[in-house]
């Protein structure tokens, strides 16, 4: 057998599977949020009847899309630049030269992204209670009154935010801490010499060496928030006043609640137009900076 | 005195910052060690009065809970061995064996990055319901037979094996297969174990797919199982607390035991990527 032919064999099985439970359903999926698919469809195809574009005009018109996608967008905008800016402080610290236990403190602050988000968004359903929870306490201790995290509509996505920064921020401290290690440490003491104070160095030198990678975490972190589900459907079911439903929220009760499954594929698609449309736009404002 | 401060400064944020990390997790073990309802008492305490077992014993013994972590460990092996198989070889293939096309697919491969996998969820789900395999374990492995980060990963890692290597074993008469399982498999190890930890790690802790599979409550993985009874036993806080330090703790053990790779995966994954 030839190299070539092995080759192929080699990588048939792979993607005959991404073929067939990747391509093809998404493939299906424009194909049926094209059509009124039922609980009736689930049972017997005949009785799909393809209706165009409906499925979006309907949606188009439900104020719970409209929701869903604010409080998406709102997670989106408050959610990844907390994120990243955190993971930014704690790569920053654990780079400092004047940091003990680095190996420590590196295992310790990277813990939360190998947990379980389904279980530890119940153990924060608790430390966010009201009266018992642990962090009213600290805040209360501190002189505020107490907040109701996860009842109040106002509160709610906010304390997501909280959970997803806590759970989410070692990924991207790990990866930019490898970025801050690749920057020359020659560069620093040039930039010394020249009398450049702490956040001289920080904005002239590390942020600018930076930047590819500051892009590349954000743009990841951004289609990550876009995917929320397990959270509000752990901690809310979408509540209060449906401030936590989101677009994700919205596709798994249409298809999976309801079993409009045609409903839920124009929601998946119109989710997927919204990820994209963000990280070009995340792309193009970033070579804009870049040059100017 | 500054640099003094300085060393101050970045130590005492260091602990603030993983004294505030680690919290909730050491919480979640306290309180699942306290007796009903004394986590709901005010103040709120942090440490057991009594620390007690309890909780775990309700969980395994009167909610059975015992099934649905022996499915979890299952399925998450199976994902594993699945994931291995079909990225291995594809991700060798990719890196060292020329063929027709394969720039090009690998492209698309790439590309296909962009499109969410949730897309995918309600025609997998129709197709899975005409072959009967709503609410089995092939049905939730489905996503993990071959995966393009998968691929990807090994790719990157294979580039680096020689290829005077593998023309030597050829002229040897050694088959392609043959060297693949005896020359390529013994040098992609570390990228096996980093493999086998990331597909371990996320078909454990995978919701929404199993979610939506499976139905049935003693086919259900940990995580899907304890939302369930999450939403049914709100006030029953040591308990859930018990619940969810059996689904966390068995990946944070295996994270401590293969960090290395686990790390070794995420950078070579975005970094490059």
């Amino acid at each position: 057998m030839k190299p070539a032919q092995a080759g192929w064999l080699f990588v048939a099985p792979a993607l005959l599977a991404i073929a067939v439970f990747f391509v093809l359903p998404v493939a299906a999926a424009l194909v049926m949020s094209g059509t009124d698919f039922d609980i009736y469809g689930l049972a017997d195809l005949r009785n799909v009847r393809f209706i165009g574009l409906d499925n979006y005009v309907q949606l188009l018109r439900r104020p719970l899309f409209w929701q869903a996608l604010l409080n998406t967008l709102f997670f989106v905008v408050v959610g990844v630049p907390l994120s990243v800016a955190v993971s930014l402080v704690a790569a920053l610290l654990l780079n400092s030269p004047l940091a003990r236990f680095k190996g420590l403190y590196r295992t310790a602050l990277f813990m939360p992204v190998v947990t379980t988000v389904a279980a530890v968004a119940v153990v924060w359903r608790f430390l966010l209670h009201t009266r018992y929870g642990l962090l009213n306490y600290g805040l209360s201790s501190l002189g505020f009154s107490p907040i109701d995290w996860l009842g109040n509509p106002r509160w709610a996505m906010p304390a997501i935010v909280l959970l997803s920064v806590w759970k989410n921020f070692g990924y991207n401290m790990i990866i930019l801490l490898a970025g801050l290690q690749a920057i020359p440490s020659e560069q620093y003491e040039v930039a010394r010499l020249d009398g450049a104070g702490t956040w001289a160095v920080f904005r002239h030198i590390t942020l600018p060496s930076l930047g590819p990678m500051l892009l590349m975490v954000s743009i990841l972190t951004m289609a990550a928030h876009f995917q929320l589900f397990a959270e509000p459907y752990v901690m809310t079911q979408g509540g209060p006043a449906q401030r936590t439903v989101t677009v994700l929220y919205l596709m798994y009760e249409d298809g999976f609640k309801w079993w409009s499954l045609g409903s839920g594929s124009a929601v998946a698609f119109v989710l997927f137009l919204f990820m994209f449309g963000f990280t070009v736009l995340q792309v193009q404002a970033s070579r804009r900076w870049g040059t100017a | 005195m500054r640099p003094r401060l300085g060393f101050l400064g970045v130590n005492a944020a260091l602990v603030l910052l993983a004294a505030l990390t680690l919290f909730p997790l050491a919480w979640m073990v306290c309180a699942s060690l306290m007796a009903p309802g004394e986590a709901s008492t005010y103040p709120p305490p942090v440490l057991p009065a009594s620390a007690t077992l309890e909780n775990y014993r309700v969980l395994f013994a009167e909610h059975g809970l015992v099934r649905q972590a022996f499915n979890s460990l299952l399925i998450s092996l199976l994902a594993t061995v699945l994931s291995l198989i079909f990225n291995l070889s594809a991700g060798y293939a990719f890196a060292k064996l020329r063929f027709w096309g394969r720039e090009r697919i690998f492209r698309l491969l790439l590309g296909a990055l962009v499109v969410p996998g949730q897309i995918t969820m309600m025609p997998l789900f129709f197709m899975l319901k005409r072959m009967g395999l709503v609410n089995s374990t092939p049905g939730v492995l489905v996503p993990w037979l071959a995966s393009v980060f998968g691929i990807y990963l090994v790719k990157h890692y294979a580039q680096s094996i020689p290829d005077e290597l593998l023309e030597a074993a050829r002229l040897d008469g050694a088959g392609e297969g043959r060297i693949f399982l005896r020359v390529v498999l013994p040098l992609l190890k570390p990228i096996v174990v980093t493999l086998a930890v990331l597909a371990f790690m996320g078909s454990w802790n995978d919701f929404m797919w199993p979610l939506i599979v499976l139905t049935d409550r003693d086919m259900q993985t940990l995580p899907v199982a304890l939302a369930t009874l999450s939403r049914e036993h709100v006030q029953d806080v040591e308990l859930m607390m018990a619940g969810a330090a059996i689904t966390v703790l068995p990946v944070l053990l295996l994270f401590f035991a293969l960090q290395r790779y686990y790390m070794q995966g995420l950078l070579v994954g975005s970094v490059k990527g």
